[in-house]
């Protein structure tokens, strides 16, 4: 009777394990806030009894990641998921690796949930092959209240207001802007300036469909100018700092503003301070009202055994649920990539971010995030990063640095 | 000339079939043993050879061929010609890394030698405690390039090492900001590499100095030469397979420079510090473009073969005649 028991147990073991699938999921959320989101997202594959098996890859902002993955793919044995965004979505998509997602899609209305432009970065020639997590806004300004009244300066909303109070505040012995000084990092603030003073149709001409005779433009020269004004506000020691280091500046009083995307709210978060009181968080001046997004989305990839598929069909239903949207987007500081969310358990800026990226796509000024691959292919965005870069760290004129900036896209095609 | 060249060839000829012959009755005469004994070394030799032949050489020419196609994010194999080498040398970054080399290689290789011959002289005058300077000399050799470019790096960024230790002692003038100046930052790249190099080029020149005979040496004192005419005729110049020892070592370590620079400036500030190899990183996996980063690594190994075969070339030669 015993051996009947074990036998019998051993046999339902069996079956349980053919039911569930193993799902090997390739991210880089490493740091706090992001690994304690995976665990969320670990658990509730847990609990419809799939085996989670992580594959981070730490470091480079998804560049080591890339390199694994590549490897991975190419031998032939590619992991169940991987965070993939922007155009790269459809490269993976052309080479013809990717699950089409069309039938979760359907089954979860993902076309009445999705915003528009969301739903179309996520699909290659009408089927869906990416699952979005969660809406980044890159053109915030974290601002310490305390240091701009100790300098008696106002909060600037447009960049000859953002000149003069810079100016009070390094008179009153603070740093007036945090800055990280890595390619990335003076790319995010280049295309916020680009959007501040040339408009969504401007931004799109640029980043988007690489118009050269909007590269070489005149507003163009004014963004570049206007950097490296930006430039003479930050301090010595930037080149090669971290950017989370930067917003810290911010956070203990030493500088007064940083210009990043809305990632830095964890660590305002995790230092204990009150959205509204202890900080502010403000558009970049001059795009008040403009949405520059950065969309983070698994794909998945292809698989042979059927409990993999199943499983793998889980996972993306398991992201698109509105649980799962809401922890990810509070532990990471966006919003959901999901419409018709419960917006309560966000803070006043969560919620703004959300108003104005509603707002933004009914009157078509979001816009496709360039300096974190959103906007264009890496090779593109590479060649404008080495240009803004160079121009950042150099005596170039603004004139050459747009034009060079032309030069350069037109060569990485 | 013609009548003599039929005589060379038997000679040569002959040779081989002499120790065809001889070899089969050694080993028959020996057994099985003896043909183990014959085939073990290159048995064990060639399971290395064979993973060399394929993953040096095999993946050289693998390499080679994308460069010459328009692979992007994953290979691909249809032929598309130089349009990548066109690319590659129309890039202003490839050229400032390109100069960023040639800067970095020329100091780095010069400071290290003339250093490393200083301090192996220095240390060659039969002094006490020898064995314990040639150690600290030679330590930094045992970090990784990571650990030194990391460790320089704290000490260079003005705000937390050098220039504020300075600062904190009262000499609140004093600047040394290279570091984060992109016209000098290359040379702080140069000091932390010739740091960590300068002791092993130390060590390879002591040993040749322990080489050279005394003989020479007291026969050049009995003749009335100085000890500055004894180094500068005598003793360097015997001392020039050392030199070109050390100059291949520290040459494929300029041109391979990759950890060194990441860890310090990470390229940076901008892309002031970039070389060939943290370019070919970046293109080839950072930015999808393989087709490319392919390009610019057999560009860099052009040139190290250019540095490297021509060296070779004269040693070889300089066997077979001498």
């Amino acid at each position: 009777m015993k051996i009947r028991i074990a036998l019998l147990s051993a046999f339902l073991w069996l079956c349980s394990g053919l039911s569930a699938g193993e799902v090997e999921v390739l991210h880089w959320w490493t740091s706090g806030g992001e690994s304690k989101s995976v665990e969320v997202l670990k658990n509730l594959m847990e609990e419809q009894g799939h085996t989670w098996k992580d594959f981070s890859v730490a470091g480079g902002g998804g560049e080591s990641a890339m390199t694994v993955l590549k490897s991975r793919v190419f031998s032939g044995n590619p992991p169940v998921a991987a965070q993939i965004k922007g155009p790269s979505i459809q490269e993976w998509a052309e080479e013809g690796v990717l699950t089409n997602l069309d039938q979760v899609a359907a089954r979860g209305q993902w076309d009445s949930l999705l915003p528009e432009v969301i739903k179309h970065a996520m699909k290659y020639e009408g089927h869906y092959v990416g699952v979005p997590v969660n809406v980044h806004r890159v053109n915030w300004m974290w601002v310490n209240p305390a240091v701009f009244k100790k300098a008696g300066a106002e909060v600037p909303t447009t960049w000859e207001e953002f000149a003069v109070a810079a100016e009070k505040i390094k008179k009153a012995g603070f740093i007036p802007v945090a800055h990280g000084g890595k390619p990335w990092q003076e790319a995010t603030i280049f295309e916020s300036i680009v959007l501040g003073i040339g408009g969504p149709d401007f931004y799109r001409k640029a980043f988007v469909d690489l118009d050269q005779a909007t590269l070489k433009s005149a507003t163009m020269d004014r963004a570049f100018t206007i950097l490296k004004m930006i430039k003479g506000y930050t301090d010595k020691d930037a080149p090669g700092r971290d950017w989370n280091l930067a917003t810290s500046m911010v956070i203990n009083g030493k500088a007064a503003m940083q210009f990043m995307g809305d990632w830095a709210k964890a660590e305002f978060t995790n230092a204990g301070k009150t959205p509204g009181q202890d900080y502010l968080c403000l558009p970049i001046p001059e795009t008040q009202g403009k949405f520059i997004y950065n969309v983070d989305s698994f794909v998945m990839f292809k698989q042979t055994r059927k409990e993999v598929q199943a499983a793998q069909n889980d996972l993306a239903k398991i992201i698109m649920e509105p649980k799962f949207q809401e922890v990810f987007s509070l532990n990471k500081g966006s919003i959901p990539a999901r419409l018709n969310m419960d917006m309560g358990g966000f803070d006043i800026y969560g919620v703004a971010s959300m108003n104005d990226f509603l707002a933004g796509s009914q009157a078509n000024t979001l816009v496709p995030s360039m300096a974190h691959g959103m906007s264009t292919t890496p090779a593109a965005r590479g060649a404008v990063c080495d240009v803004v870069t160079n121009f950042y760290n150099s005596e170039m004129s603004a004139k050459d640095a747009s034009t060079s900036l032309a030069q350069e896209i037109q060569a990485a095609y | 000339m013609p009548k003599s060249e039929p005589l060379k060839i038997d000679a040569v000829l002959d040779l081989p079939e002499g120790s065809a012959t001889q070899a089969p009755t050694t080993a028959v005469n020996r057994g099985w043993g003896g043909t183990l004994e014959a085939w073990l070394p290159k048995l064990v030799v060639a399971p290395s050879f064979i993973a060399s032949l394929v993953f040096v050489y095999g993946f050289i020419l693998w390499t080679a061929w994308l460069s010459f196609t328009k692979s992007k994010m994953l290979p691909r194999y249809e032929w598309a010609g130089f349009i990548q080498y066109q690319k590659l040398w129309a890039n202003e970054r490839w050229w400032i890394a390109c100069k960023n080399l040639l800067t970095f290689g020329s100091l780095f290789i010069l400071i290290c030698l003339v250093l490393g011959v200083l301090i192996a002289i220095l240390l060659d005058q039969r002094i006490r405690i020898e064995g314990a300077l040639r150690t600290i000399y030679l330590y930094p050799m045992a970090l990784s390039f990571i650990v030194t470019g990391t460790a320089w790096r704290w000490m260079l960024t003005p705000g937390l090492g050098l220039e504020k230790l300075m600062h904190s002692w009262g000499w609140t003038s004093f600047e040394f900001a290279w570091l984060v100046d992109p016209k000098m930052a290359i040379y702080t790249i140069v000091i932390a590499g010739a740091w960590q190099s300068t002791g092993f080029v130390m060590a390879l020149f002591l040993a040749g100095l322990r080489g050279i005979d005394d003989a020479i040496i007291k026969a050049a004192r009995v003749d009335g030469a100085g000890t500055w005419r004894i180094y500068t005729r005598i003793i360097i110049p015997s001392l020039r397979p050392v030199f070109f020892s050390a100059f291949m070592i520290l040459g494929h370590i300029a041109v391979k420079s990759f950890d060194l620079v990441m860890a310090l400036t990470g390229g940076g500030p901008g892309i002031s510090t970039d070389l060939p190899a943290t370019y070919m990183y970046t293109y080839a996996f950072a930015r999808s473009q393989i087709g490319l980063g392919s390009a610019s690594a057999v560009v860099m190994l052009g040139g190290v073969l250019g540095i490297v075969l021509p060296y070779l070339y004269s040693e070889l030669r300089s066997k077979n005649h001498g």
